[in-house]
Protein backbone atom coordinates (compact mmCIF):
# COMPACT_ATOMS: atom_id res chain seq x y z
CA UNK A 1 0.00 0.00 0.00
CA UNK A 2 3.04 2.01 1.08
CA UNK A 3 2.81 4.90 -1.61
CA UNK A 4 6.25 6.03 -2.92
CA UNK A 5 7.71 9.68 -0.80
CA UNK A 6 5.62 8.30 2.18
CA UNK A 7 7.52 5.79 3.91
CA UNK A 8 9.21 7.57 7.45
CA UNK A 9 12.71 6.97 6.37
CA UNK A 10 12.06 8.91 3.51
CA UNK A 11 10.71 11.83 4.76
CA UNK A 12 13.11 15.30 5.24
CA UNK A 13 13.75 15.17 9.10
CA UNK A 14 13.85 18.73 10.53
CA UNK A 15 16.49 19.18 12.62
CA UNK A 16 15.15 22.36 14.55
CA UNK A 17 11.65 20.31 15.25
CA UNK A 18 12.38 19.84 19.14
CA UNK A 19 10.51 16.53 18.62
CA UNK A 20 13.12 13.84 17.50
CA UNK A 21 10.29 11.37 16.12
CA UNK A 22 7.35 13.28 14.79
CA UNK A 23 4.62 11.20 14.58
CA UNK A 24 2.87 11.31 10.86
CA UNK A 25 -0.01 9.18 11.57
CA UNK A 26 -2.77 8.77 9.05
CA UNK A 27 -6.37 9.64 10.39
CA UNK A 28 -8.68 6.81 10.79
CA UNK A 29 -10.30 6.47 7.73
CA UNK A 30 -14.26 7.60 7.66
CA UNK A 31 -15.66 6.20 4.41
CA UNK A 32 -19.02 7.42 6.16
CA UNK A 33 -18.64 10.94 6.58
CA UNK A 34 -17.74 11.09 2.20
CA UNK A 35 -21.07 8.84 1.57
CA UNK A 36 -23.04 10.44 4.17
CA UNK A 37 -21.94 13.88 2.25
CA UNK A 38 -22.69 13.13 -1.19
CA UNK A 39 -25.78 11.99 -0.43
CA UNK A 40 -26.88 15.14 1.36
CA UNK A 41 -25.18 17.10 -1.54
CA UNK A 42 -27.93 14.68 -3.76
CA UNK A 43 -30.77 15.79 -1.70
CA UNK A 44 -30.14 19.20 -1.38
CA UNK A 45 -29.06 19.43 -5.16
CA UNK A 46 -32.93 17.51 -5.61
CA UNK A 47 -34.66 20.31 -3.25
CA UNK A 48 -32.81 22.92 -5.12
CA UNK A 49 -34.17 21.78 -8.38
CA UNK A 50 -37.90 21.21 -7.02
CA UNK A 51 -38.12 24.86 -6.00
CA UNK A 52 -36.07 26.38 -8.95
CA UNK A 53 -37.92 24.71 -11.11
CA UNK A 54 -41.41 24.60 -9.86
CA UNK A 55 -43.32 27.26 -11.71
CA UNK A 56 -45.86 28.00 -9.08
CA UNK A 57 -43.44 29.60 -7.26
CA UNK A 58 -43.72 32.66 -9.69
CA UNK A 59 -39.19 33.39 -8.89
CA UNK A 60 -40.12 36.58 -11.21
CA UNK A 61 -42.61 37.79 -8.32
CA UNK A 62 -40.63 37.02 -5.81
CA UNK A 63 -37.92 38.47 -7.03
CA UNK A 64 -39.92 41.37 -8.24
CA UNK A 65 -41.62 42.18 -4.67
CA UNK A 66 -38.69 41.47 -2.52
CA UNK A 67 -37.59 44.99 -3.36
CA UNK A 68 -41.33 46.61 -3.31
CA UNK A 69 -41.10 49.69 -1.42
CA UNK A 70 -44.06 48.16 0.90
CA UNK A 71 -42.35 44.90 1.79
CA UNK A 72 -39.02 46.60 2.47
CA UNK A 73 -40.95 49.03 4.47
CA UNK A 74 -42.53 46.33 6.23
CA UNK A 75 -38.82 45.16 7.21
CA UNK A 76 -38.44 48.58 8.34
CA UNK A 77 -41.36 48.53 11.10
CA UNK A 78 -41.19 44.49 11.73
CA UNK A 79 -37.30 45.72 13.08
CA UNK A 80 -38.69 48.42 14.68
CA UNK A 81 -40.84 46.47 16.46
CA UNK A 82 -38.38 43.87 17.17
CA UNK A 83 -35.62 45.93 18.44
CA UNK A 84 -37.95 48.47 20.18
CA UNK A 85 -40.12 45.78 22.23
CA UNK A 86 -37.07 44.30 23.31
CA UNK A 87 -35.35 46.91 24.55
CA UNK A 88 -37.98 47.91 26.59
CA UNK A 89 -38.55 43.73 27.70
CA UNK A 90 -34.84 43.62 28.84
CA UNK A 91 -34.60 46.63 30.93
CA UNK A 92 -38.30 45.65 32.47
CA UNK A 93 -37.09 42.01 33.01
CA UNK A 94 -33.91 43.21 34.77
CA UNK A 95 -35.98 45.14 37.31
CA UNK A 96 -38.58 42.08 37.49
CA UNK A 97 -35.55 39.36 37.85
CA UNK A 98 -34.22 41.51 40.39
CA UNK A 99 -37.53 42.44 42.67
CA UNK A 100 -38.34 38.78 42.35
CA UNK A 101 -35.17 37.97 44.32
CA UNK A 102 -35.01 40.57 46.60
CA UNK A 103 -35.98 40.67 50.37
CA UNK A 104 -38.63 42.77 49.89
CA UNK A 105 -41.95 40.41 49.99
CA UNK A 106 -44.17 43.67 48.02
CA UNK A 107 -41.53 43.48 45.29
CA UNK A 108 -41.44 40.04 45.03
CA UNK A 109 -44.92 39.61 44.97
CA UNK A 110 -45.53 42.19 42.22
CA UNK A 111 -42.95 40.71 40.25
CA UNK A 112 -44.54 37.21 40.45
CA UNK A 113 -47.89 38.43 39.75
CA UNK A 114 -46.40 39.91 36.65
CA UNK A 115 -44.81 37.51 35.55
CA UNK A 116 -47.63 34.80 36.20
CA UNK A 117 -50.29 37.06 34.25
CA UNK A 118 -48.18 37.72 31.32
CA UNK A 119 -46.65 34.40 30.73
CA UNK A 120 -50.11 32.94 32.03
CA UNK A 121 -52.05 34.72 28.55
CA UNK A 122 -52.03 34.19 25.13
CA UNK A 123 -49.85 36.90 23.24
CA UNK A 124 -52.54 37.33 20.39
CA UNK A 125 -55.36 38.18 23.17
CA UNK A 126 -52.66 40.65 25.05
CA UNK A 127 -52.30 42.49 21.68
CA UNK A 128 -56.22 42.69 20.95
CA UNK A 129 -56.68 44.09 24.62
CA UNK A 130 -54.27 46.70 24.09
CA UNK A 131 -55.79 47.75 20.58
CA UNK A 132 -59.33 47.60 22.32
CA UNK A 133 -57.97 49.84 24.97
CA UNK A 134 -59.17 52.90 23.32
CA UNK A 135 -62.91 51.39 23.55
CA UNK A 136 -62.32 50.09 27.10
CA UNK A 137 -61.42 53.41 28.28
CA UNK A 138 -61.85 55.95 25.97
CA UNK A 139 -60.56 58.64 28.16
CA UNK A 140 -57.32 57.87 31.01
CA UNK A 141 -57.12 60.58 33.58
CA UNK A 142 -54.54 61.06 36.53
CA UNK A 143 -55.83 61.35 39.61
CA UNK A 144 -56.55 60.09 43.00
CA UNK A 145 -59.46 57.09 42.78
CA UNK A 146 -62.73 58.65 43.67
CA UNK A 147 -61.66 61.80 43.94
CA UNK A 148 -60.33 64.76 41.49
CA UNK A 149 -58.11 64.09 38.75
CA UNK A 150 -55.37 66.06 37.62
CA UNK A 151 -55.30 65.69 33.87
CA UNK A 152 -56.80 63.10 31.64
CA UNK A 153 -56.24 62.82 27.76
CA UNK A 154 -58.24 60.67 24.96
CA UNK A 155 -56.46 56.92 24.85
CA UNK A 156 -56.69 56.76 21.23
CA UNK A 157 -54.65 60.05 20.67
CA UNK A 158 -51.71 58.47 22.99
CA UNK A 159 -51.73 55.01 22.42
CA UNK A 160 -51.75 54.59 18.70
CA UNK A 161 -51.68 51.27 17.17
CA UNK A 162 -47.27 51.18 16.49
CA UNK A 163 -47.35 52.05 20.34
CA UNK A 164 -49.80 49.71 21.25
CA UNK A 165 -48.28 47.32 19.07
CA UNK A 166 -44.84 47.84 20.88
CA UNK A 167 -45.84 47.80 24.42
CA UNK A 168 -48.16 44.87 23.94
CA UNK A 169 -45.04 42.60 22.80
CA UNK A 170 -42.48 44.20 25.25
CA UNK A 171 -44.63 43.61 28.37
CA UNK A 172 -44.91 40.13 27.52
CA UNK A 173 -41.62 39.65 26.39
CA UNK A 174 -40.19 41.29 29.83
CA UNK A 175 -42.16 38.05 31.27
CA UNK A 176 -40.22 35.65 29.64
CA UNK A 177 -36.77 37.37 29.88
CA UNK A 178 -37.59 37.69 33.69
CA UNK A 179 -36.88 34.13 34.19
CA UNK A 180 -34.37 34.20 31.56
CA UNK A 181 -32.49 37.20 33.78
CA UNK A 182 -33.27 35.52 37.06
CA UNK A 183 -31.94 32.31 35.95
CA UNK A 184 -28.63 34.25 35.12
CA UNK A 185 -28.39 35.89 38.37
CA UNK A 186 -28.73 32.88 39.90
CA UNK A 187 -25.91 31.42 38.32
CA UNK A 188 -23.03 33.53 39.17
CA UNK A 189 -21.11 31.95 42.41
CA UNK A 190 -22.54 33.96 45.70
CA UNK A 191 -18.60 34.22 46.20
CA UNK A 192 -18.52 37.13 43.86
CA UNK A 193 -20.87 39.20 45.39
CA UNK A 194 -19.79 38.11 48.66
CA UNK A 195 -16.40 39.48 47.43
CA UNK A 196 -17.79 42.84 46.51
CA UNK A 197 -19.79 43.29 49.33
CA UNK A 198 -16.49 42.95 51.62
CA UNK A 199 -14.89 45.29 49.50
CA UNK A 200 -17.68 48.12 50.58
CA UNK A 201 -20.03 48.19 47.59
CA UNK A 202 -23.36 48.87 47.80
CA UNK A 203 -26.07 46.56 46.53
CA UNK A 204 -26.60 48.31 43.19
CA UNK A 205 -22.68 48.25 42.16
CA UNK A 206 -22.63 44.75 43.04
CA UNK A 207 -25.24 44.18 40.74
CA UNK A 208 -24.86 46.43 37.65
CA UNK A 209 -20.54 45.91 38.30
CA UNK A 210 -19.77 42.50 39.66
CA UNK A 211 -23.17 40.07 39.21
CA UNK A 212 -24.65 41.39 36.23
CA UNK A 213 -21.92 41.23 33.81
CA UNK A 214 -21.26 37.41 34.44
CA UNK A 215 -25.13 36.77 34.33
CA UNK A 216 -24.74 38.13 31.22
CA UNK A 217 -22.70 34.89 29.73
CA UNK A 218 -25.97 33.03 30.48
CA UNK A 219 -28.47 35.25 29.55
CA UNK A 220 -27.38 36.02 26.25
CA UNK A 221 -27.59 33.01 24.72
CA UNK A 222 -31.72 32.25 25.40
CA UNK A 223 -32.06 36.04 24.59
CA UNK A 224 -30.61 35.90 20.80
CA UNK A 225 -33.10 32.95 20.85
CA UNK A 226 -36.25 35.64 22.10
CA UNK A 227 -35.00 37.89 20.00
CA UNK A 228 -35.25 35.69 16.87
CA UNK A 229 -38.65 34.31 18.25
CA UNK A 230 -39.86 37.77 18.40
CA UNK A 231 -38.73 38.76 14.99
CA UNK A 232 -41.72 36.25 14.27
CA UNK A 233 -44.38 37.46 16.68
CA UNK A 234 -44.29 40.56 15.42
CA UNK A 235 -46.47 39.13 12.53
CA UNK A 236 -48.93 39.28 15.17
CA UNK A 237 -49.46 42.45 15.33
CA UNK A 238 -52.75 42.84 13.14
CA UNK A 239 -54.49 41.60 16.32
CA UNK A 240 -53.94 45.50 17.32
CA UNK A 241 -54.29 45.84 14.47
CA UNK A 242 -50.92 47.84 13.32
CA UNK A 243 -51.48 47.13 9.62
CA UNK A 244 -47.64 48.25 8.29
CA UNK A 245 -45.24 45.25 9.59
CA UNK A 246 -43.81 42.60 7.06
CA UNK A 247 -46.15 39.85 7.20
CA UNK A 248 -49.25 42.20 6.99
CA UNK A 249 -47.34 44.29 4.42
CA UNK A 250 -46.52 40.98 2.04
CA UNK A 251 -49.95 39.37 2.94
CA UNK A 252 -51.66 42.44 1.45
CA UNK A 253 -49.88 42.10 -1.98
CA UNK A 254 -50.65 38.46 -1.95
CA UNK A 255 -54.06 38.87 -1.56
CA UNK A 256 -54.52 41.77 -3.90
CA UNK A 257 -52.73 39.95 -7.10
CA UNK A 258 -53.57 36.65 -5.97
CA UNK A 259 -50.08 35.43 -5.73
CA UNK A 260 -49.81 34.60 -2.19
CA UNK A 261 -47.11 32.12 -2.65
CA UNK A 262 -44.17 34.06 -3.94
CA UNK A 263 -45.50 36.89 -1.55
CA UNK A 264 -44.66 33.97 1.44
CA UNK A 265 -41.14 33.66 0.11
CA UNK A 266 -40.40 37.18 -0.08
CA UNK A 267 -41.23 37.01 4.02
CA UNK A 268 -39.88 34.55 4.62
CA UNK A 269 -36.91 35.44 3.07
CA UNK A 270 -36.59 38.62 4.87
CA UNK A 271 -37.20 37.14 8.25
CA UNK A 272 -35.00 33.97 7.56
CA UNK A 273 -31.80 37.17 6.09
CA UNK A 274 -32.58 39.33 9.26
CA UNK A 275 -32.30 35.96 11.94
CA UNK A 276 -28.77 35.54 9.88
CA UNK A 277 -27.77 38.65 10.98
CA UNK A 278 -28.91 38.32 14.25
CA UNK A 279 -27.40 35.15 14.42
CA UNK A 280 -23.83 37.18 13.92
CA UNK A 281 -24.29 39.62 16.34
CA UNK A 282 -25.38 37.16 18.82
CA UNK A 283 -21.78 35.66 18.16
CA UNK A 284 -20.06 39.12 18.88
CA UNK A 285 -22.16 39.52 22.24
CA UNK A 286 -21.54 36.22 23.36
CA UNK A 287 -17.67 36.37 22.94
CA UNK A 288 -18.04 39.68 24.86
CA UNK A 289 -19.32 38.30 27.60
CA UNK A 290 -17.32 35.24 27.43
CA UNK A 291 -13.88 37.01 27.98
CA UNK A 292 -12.05 35.78 31.09
CA UNK A 293 -13.78 32.70 30.97
CA UNK A 294 -12.15 29.81 29.58
CA UNK A 295 -12.90 31.32 26.01
CA UNK A 296 -8.89 32.14 25.32
CA UNK A 297 -9.58 33.58 21.72
CA UNK A 298 -9.30 36.83 22.55
CA UNK A 299 -6.44 36.54 24.81
CA UNK A 300 -5.17 38.86 28.23
CA UNK A 301 -5.74 42.33 27.64
CA UNK A 302 -3.54 44.75 26.11
CA UNK A 303 -3.50 48.22 27.36
CA UNK A 304 -1.69 51.03 25.89
CA UNK A 305 1.30 52.12 28.06
CA UNK A 306 -0.38 50.28 31.07
CA UNK A 307 1.58 47.67 32.58
CA UNK A 308 2.03 43.92 32.05
CA UNK A 309 0.04 42.48 28.92
CA UNK A 310 1.22 39.26 26.86
CA UNK A 311 4.45 39.55 24.70
CA UNK A 312 3.18 40.00 21.49
CA UNK A 313 3.18 36.55 19.36
CA UNK A 314 3.73 34.39 22.13
CA UNK A 315 0.85 33.22 23.79
CA UNK A 316 0.93 31.94 27.24
CA UNK A 317 0.91 27.84 28.12
CA UNK A 318 -2.24 28.42 29.53
CA UNK A 319 -3.71 29.57 26.81
CA UNK A 320 -2.75 27.16 24.96
CA UNK A 321 -3.65 24.54 27.02
CA UNK A 322 -7.04 26.20 26.86
CA UNK A 323 -6.91 26.06 23.03
CA UNK A 324 -5.85 22.85 22.34
CA UNK A 325 -9.77 22.37 23.65
CA UNK A 326 -9.30 19.17 26.05
CA UNK A 327 -9.37 20.76 29.74
CA UNK A 328 -12.50 21.92 31.26
CA UNK A 329 -13.02 25.68 31.20
CA UNK A 330 -12.44 25.94 35.06
CA UNK A 331 -11.13 29.00 36.88
CA UNK A 332 -10.29 26.68 39.44
CA UNK A 333 -8.50 24.05 37.50
CA UNK A 334 -5.12 23.97 39.35
CA UNK A 335 -6.84 24.24 42.41
CA UNK A 336 -7.24 21.43 44.74
CA UNK A 337 -9.88 21.48 47.66
CA UNK B 1 -15.81 57.65 64.61
CA UNK B 2 -15.50 57.53 68.06
CA UNK B 3 -12.38 58.51 69.95
CA UNK B 4 -10.11 56.06 69.41
CA UNK B 5 -6.53 55.90 71.23
CA UNK B 6 -3.41 54.10 69.62
CA UNK B 7 -3.41 51.11 72.95
CA UNK B 8 -7.31 51.00 71.64
CA UNK B 9 -6.86 46.80 70.51
CA UNK B 10 -8.28 47.44 66.47
CA UNK B 11 -10.86 44.63 66.94
CA UNK B 12 -12.72 43.69 70.19
CA UNK B 13 -15.35 40.48 69.85
CA UNK B 14 -16.95 40.71 73.63
CA UNK B 15 -19.38 37.69 73.59
CA UNK B 16 -19.91 36.59 70.20
CA UNK B 17 -22.80 34.17 69.31
CA UNK B 18 -23.82 33.08 65.96
CA UNK B 19 -26.76 30.59 65.49
CA UNK B 20 -27.31 29.70 61.91
CA UNK B 21 -31.21 28.39 62.45
CA UNK B 22 -30.66 25.90 65.09
CA UNK B 23 -26.86 25.61 64.75
CA UNK B 24 -24.88 27.32 67.32
CA UNK B 25 -21.52 28.27 65.63
CA UNK B 26 -19.89 30.59 68.11
CA UNK B 27 -21.05 30.35 71.69
CA UNK B 28 -19.47 33.26 73.16
CA UNK B 29 -16.37 34.10 71.62
CA UNK B 30 -13.93 37.15 73.53
CA UNK B 31 -10.99 38.47 71.58
CA UNK B 32 -8.86 41.67 71.22
CA UNK B 33 -6.65 42.10 68.22
CA UNK B 34 -4.29 44.74 69.32
CA UNK B 35 -2.95 47.31 66.61
CA UNK B 36 -0.38 45.83 63.94
CA UNK B 37 -0.69 42.70 65.30
CA UNK B 38 -0.87 39.20 63.43
CA UNK B 39 -3.52 36.61 65.05
CA UNK B 40 -3.54 33.37 63.61
CA UNK B 41 -6.29 31.47 64.33
CA UNK B 42 -6.30 27.71 64.66
CA UNK B 43 -8.81 25.00 64.88
CA UNK B 44 -10.14 21.82 63.69
CA UNK B 45 -13.34 22.72 60.66
CA UNK B 46 -16.36 23.18 62.29
CA UNK B 47 -14.90 25.10 64.68
CA UNK B 48 -16.53 28.55 64.08
CA UNK B 49 -13.14 30.65 63.24
CA UNK B 50 -14.08 31.08 59.20
CA UNK B 51 -17.77 32.23 60.89
CA UNK B 52 -16.02 34.33 63.22
CA UNK B 53 -13.71 36.19 60.40
CA UNK B 54 -16.87 36.52 58.61
CA UNK B 55 -18.63 37.91 61.43
CA UNK B 56 -16.03 40.71 61.78
CA UNK B 57 -16.54 41.39 58.36
CA UNK B 58 -20.64 41.46 59.18
CA UNK B 59 -21.06 38.91 56.36
CA UNK B 60 -22.63 36.82 58.75
CA UNK B 61 -25.35 39.07 60.62
CA UNK B 62 -24.32 38.57 64.73
CA UNK B 63 -26.71 36.87 66.94
CA UNK B 64 -25.22 38.22 70.48
CA UNK B 65 -22.29 39.96 71.65
CA UNK B 66 -20.83 42.81 70.18
CA UNK B 67 -17.56 43.15 67.79
CA UNK B 68 -15.65 46.81 67.71
CA UNK B 69 -13.57 47.67 65.06
CA UNK B 70 -10.85 50.44 65.53
CA UNK B 71 -13.61 51.09 68.58
CA UNK B 72 -16.63 51.57 66.22
CA UNK B 73 -19.27 49.25 66.67
CA UNK B 74 -19.74 47.06 63.31
CA UNK B 75 -23.37 46.47 62.03
CA UNK B 76 -25.44 48.36 65.05
CA UNK B 77 -25.85 51.62 66.49
CA UNK B 78 -26.35 51.54 70.77
CA UNK B 79 -29.26 53.81 71.51
CA UNK B 80 -29.52 54.56 75.22
CA UNK B 81 -33.39 55.69 76.39
CA UNK B 82 -34.35 55.75 79.88
CA UNK B 83 -31.43 53.99 80.53
CA UNK B 84 -31.73 51.30 78.67
CA UNK B 85 -30.07 50.65 75.60
CA UNK B 86 -31.21 49.85 72.85
CA UNK B 87 -29.57 48.38 69.83
CA UNK B 88 -30.82 49.74 65.96
CA UNK B 89 -29.37 48.05 62.39
CA UNK B 90 -27.34 50.28 60.48
CA UNK B 91 -28.44 51.62 57.11
CA UNK B 92 -26.72 49.36 54.59
CA UNK B 93 -25.15 52.36 53.17
CA UNK B 94 -22.82 52.64 56.83
CA UNK B 95 -22.36 48.93 56.94
CA UNK B 96 -20.64 49.13 53.36
CA UNK B 97 -18.10 51.75 54.74
CA UNK B 98 -17.55 50.04 57.78
CA UNK B 99 -16.84 46.89 55.22
CA UNK B 100 -14.54 48.97 52.74
CA UNK B 101 -12.06 49.71 55.69
CA UNK B 102 -11.33 46.41 56.32
CA UNK B 103 -9.53 43.91 53.74
CA UNK B 104 -10.90 40.43 53.40
CA UNK B 105 -9.17 37.41 51.53
CA UNK B 106 -11.08 34.50 50.63
CA UNK B 107 -10.37 30.98 50.43
CA UNK B 108 -11.60 30.53 46.96
CA UNK B 109 -9.98 33.71 45.91
CA UNK B 110 -13.26 35.55 44.10
CA UNK B 111 -11.63 37.31 41.91
CA UNK B 112 -13.98 38.66 39.44
CA UNK B 113 -13.15 36.86 36.67
CA UNK B 114 -14.69 39.26 33.77
CA UNK B 115 -11.94 41.77 35.21
CA UNK B 116 -8.16 41.50 34.21
CA UNK B 117 -5.91 41.50 37.46
CA UNK B 118 -5.46 45.16 36.83
CA UNK B 119 -9.32 45.86 36.73
CA UNK B 120 -9.57 43.53 39.60
CA UNK B 121 -7.60 45.72 42.00
CA UNK B 122 -8.86 48.96 40.61
CA UNK B 123 -12.47 48.29 40.84
CA UNK B 124 -13.70 49.05 44.86
CA UNK B 125 -11.37 52.21 45.03
CA UNK B 126 -13.46 53.59 41.71
CA UNK B 127 -16.43 52.45 42.63
CA UNK B 128 -16.65 52.74 45.90
CA UNK B 129 -14.09 55.64 46.92
CA UNK B 130 -14.74 57.37 43.50
CA UNK B 131 -10.79 57.65 43.06
CA UNK B 132 -10.06 58.68 39.77
CA UNK B 133 -9.53 55.78 37.07
CA UNK B 134 -5.97 57.46 35.76
CA UNK B 135 -5.01 57.48 39.69
CA UNK B 136 -6.46 53.96 40.58
CA UNK B 137 -4.39 52.12 38.04
CA UNK B 138 -1.38 53.55 39.08
CA UNK B 139 -2.38 52.81 42.10
CA UNK B 140 -3.34 48.84 41.34
CA UNK B 141 0.01 48.78 39.13
CA UNK B 142 1.84 49.14 42.29
CA UNK B 143 -0.14 47.07 44.15
CA UNK B 144 0.88 44.35 41.78
CA UNK B 145 4.08 44.66 41.62
CA UNK B 146 3.99 44.57 45.45
CA UNK B 147 2.82 41.44 45.14
CA UNK B 148 5.01 40.19 42.54
CA UNK B 149 2.84 40.38 39.87
CA UNK B 150 3.29 43.62 37.51
CA UNK B 151 4.05 41.75 34.39
CA UNK B 152 0.52 39.28 34.60
CA UNK B 153 -2.06 42.76 35.15
CA UNK B 154 -3.36 42.07 31.57
CA UNK B 155 -4.42 38.56 32.33
CA UNK B 156 -8.26 37.45 33.41
CA UNK B 157 -8.07 35.61 36.68
CA UNK B 158 -8.90 32.31 34.91
CA UNK B 159 -5.34 32.93 32.61
CA UNK B 160 -3.30 32.71 36.29
CA UNK B 161 -2.65 30.18 38.79
CA UNK B 162 -3.79 29.62 42.33
CA UNK B 163 -1.44 30.85 44.27
CA UNK B 164 -1.19 34.31 41.54
CA UNK B 165 -4.87 34.64 41.82
CA UNK B 166 -4.58 34.83 45.32
CA UNK B 167 -2.21 36.98 45.53
CA UNK B 168 -4.74 39.48 42.95
CA UNK B 169 -6.70 38.67 45.67
CA UNK B 170 -4.58 40.24 48.70
CA UNK B 171 -3.71 43.56 46.37
CA UNK B 172 -7.65 43.97 45.23
CA UNK B 173 -7.70 44.14 49.45
CA UNK B 174 -5.01 46.37 50.03
CA UNK B 175 -6.63 48.82 47.50
CA UNK B 176 -8.84 50.32 49.97
CA UNK B 177 -5.97 50.77 52.31
CA UNK B 178 -7.93 48.67 55.09
CA UNK B 179 -6.76 48.83 58.82
CA UNK B 180 -7.24 45.33 58.85
CA UNK B 181 -7.36 42.87 57.04
CA UNK B 182 -9.03 39.28 57.28
CA UNK B 183 -7.65 36.16 55.33
CA UNK B 184 -10.10 33.19 55.25
CA UNK B 185 -8.22 29.96 54.78
CA UNK B 186 -5.59 31.84 52.28
CA UNK B 187 -3.55 28.73 51.30
CA UNK B 188 -6.50 25.93 51.64
CA UNK B 189 -7.00 25.96 48.24
CA UNK B 190 -3.73 25.79 46.50
CA UNK B 191 -1.39 23.67 45.37
CA UNK B 192 1.29 22.85 47.91
CA UNK B 193 3.43 24.10 45.78
CA UNK B 194 1.88 27.16 45.06
CA UNK B 195 1.23 28.07 49.19
CA UNK B 196 4.54 29.27 49.83
CA UNK B 197 4.20 32.72 47.42
CA UNK B 198 1.26 33.58 49.23
CA UNK B 199 2.33 33.26 52.31
CA UNK B 200 5.66 35.27 51.62
CA UNK B 201 3.34 38.06 50.53
CA UNK B 202 1.62 37.93 53.97
CA UNK B 203 4.68 37.64 55.68
CA UNK B 204 5.90 41.17 54.00
CA UNK B 205 2.15 42.48 54.35
CA UNK B 206 2.34 41.78 58.59
CA UNK B 207 6.36 43.02 58.37
CA UNK B 208 5.03 46.23 56.87
CA UNK B 209 2.67 46.43 60.69
CA UNK B 210 -0.59 45.65 59.14
CA UNK B 211 -3.11 44.10 61.68
CA UNK B 212 -4.43 40.88 60.69
CA UNK B 213 -6.78 38.01 61.52
CA UNK B 214 -5.45 34.67 59.84
CA UNK B 215 -7.53 31.85 59.72
CA UNK B 216 -5.01 29.07 58.05
CA UNK B 217 -3.75 25.54 58.47
CA UNK B 218 -0.26 26.17 57.67
CA UNK B 219 1.21 26.23 61.24
CA UNK B 220 5.34 27.16 60.30
CA UNK B 221 3.17 30.33 59.40
CA UNK B 222 1.60 31.03 62.88
CA UNK B 223 5.12 30.34 64.72
CA UNK B 224 6.91 32.61 62.73
CA UNK B 225 4.89 35.70 61.77
CA UNK B 226 2.05 35.60 64.22
CA UNK B 227 1.79 37.59 67.56
CA UNK B 228 -0.86 35.64 68.80
CA UNK B 229 -2.36 32.32 68.24
CA UNK B 230 -5.62 31.46 69.14
CA UNK B 231 -7.25 27.87 69.17
CA UNK B 232 -10.75 27.57 69.15
CA UNK B 233 -13.07 24.21 69.15
CA UNK B 234 -16.92 23.90 68.85
CA UNK B 235 -17.28 27.43 69.07
CA UNK B 236 -15.17 29.04 71.81
CA UNK B 237 -11.86 29.56 72.40
CA UNK B 238 -10.29 26.96 73.76
CA UNK B 239 -6.76 28.15 74.32
CA UNK B 240 -4.92 31.80 73.27
CA UNK B 241 -1.47 33.17 73.61
CA UNK B 242 1.77 33.54 71.81
CA UNK B 243 2.69 31.05 69.42
CA UNK B 244 5.20 29.25 71.17
CA UNK B 245 3.32 29.18 74.21
CA UNK B 246 0.16 27.65 72.31
CA UNK B 247 1.98 25.71 69.65
CA UNK B 248 5.07 24.62 71.93
CA UNK B 249 3.32 23.87 74.87
CA UNK B 250 -0.39 23.67 74.68
CA UNK B 251 -2.19 23.27 77.90
CA UNK B 252 -5.67 21.91 76.72
CA UNK B 253 -6.10 17.99 75.27
CA UNK B 254 -8.11 19.34 72.08
CA UNK B 255 -5.29 21.52 71.46
CA UNK B 256 -2.50 19.22 71.80
CA UNK B 257 -4.53 16.09 69.97
CA UNK B 258 -5.27 18.95 66.62
CA UNK B 259 -1.60 19.87 66.80
CA UNK B 260 -0.44 16.15 66.72
CA UNK B 261 -2.61 15.86 63.78
CA UNK B 262 -1.56 19.15 61.72
CA UNK B 263 2.20 18.74 62.61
Amino acid sequence: MALPGQNAPDRAVDPSDPVPDRIHARPVPRPGRWISAVVLLVLAAMAVHGLVTNEKFRWDVVWLYLRDVNVVRGVGWTLLLTFGSMVIAIVLAVGLAVMRRSDNPVMKSVSWTYIWFFRGTPIYTQLVFWGLLAVLYPRLSLGVPFGPEFFEFRTQDVITAFWAALFGLALNEAAYLAEIVRAGLGSVDPGQSEAARALGMKDRKILTRIVLPQAMRVIVPPTGNETISMLKTTSLVLAVPFTLDLTYATNAIGNRTFLPIPLLMVAAFWYLLITSILMVGQYYIERYYGRGFGDQSSGPRRRKGGPGGRRRGKPSRQDLIAASGTTKDDPFLEVTP
Amino acid sequence: MSGTTDTEPMVQVEGLHKMFGDLHVLKGVDLEVPRGSVCVVLGPSGSGKSTLLRCVNELEEITGGRIRVDGELMGYREVTKNGRTVLHRLHPKVVARQRARIGMVFQRFNLFPHMTALENVMEAPVQVLGVPKAQARTRAAELLERVGLADRAGHYPAQLSGGQQQRVAIARALAMDPELMLFDEPTSALDPELVGEVLSVMRDLARSGMTMMVVTHEIGFAREVADAVVFMDEGVIVEEGPPEQVLGDPQHERTKSFLAHVL
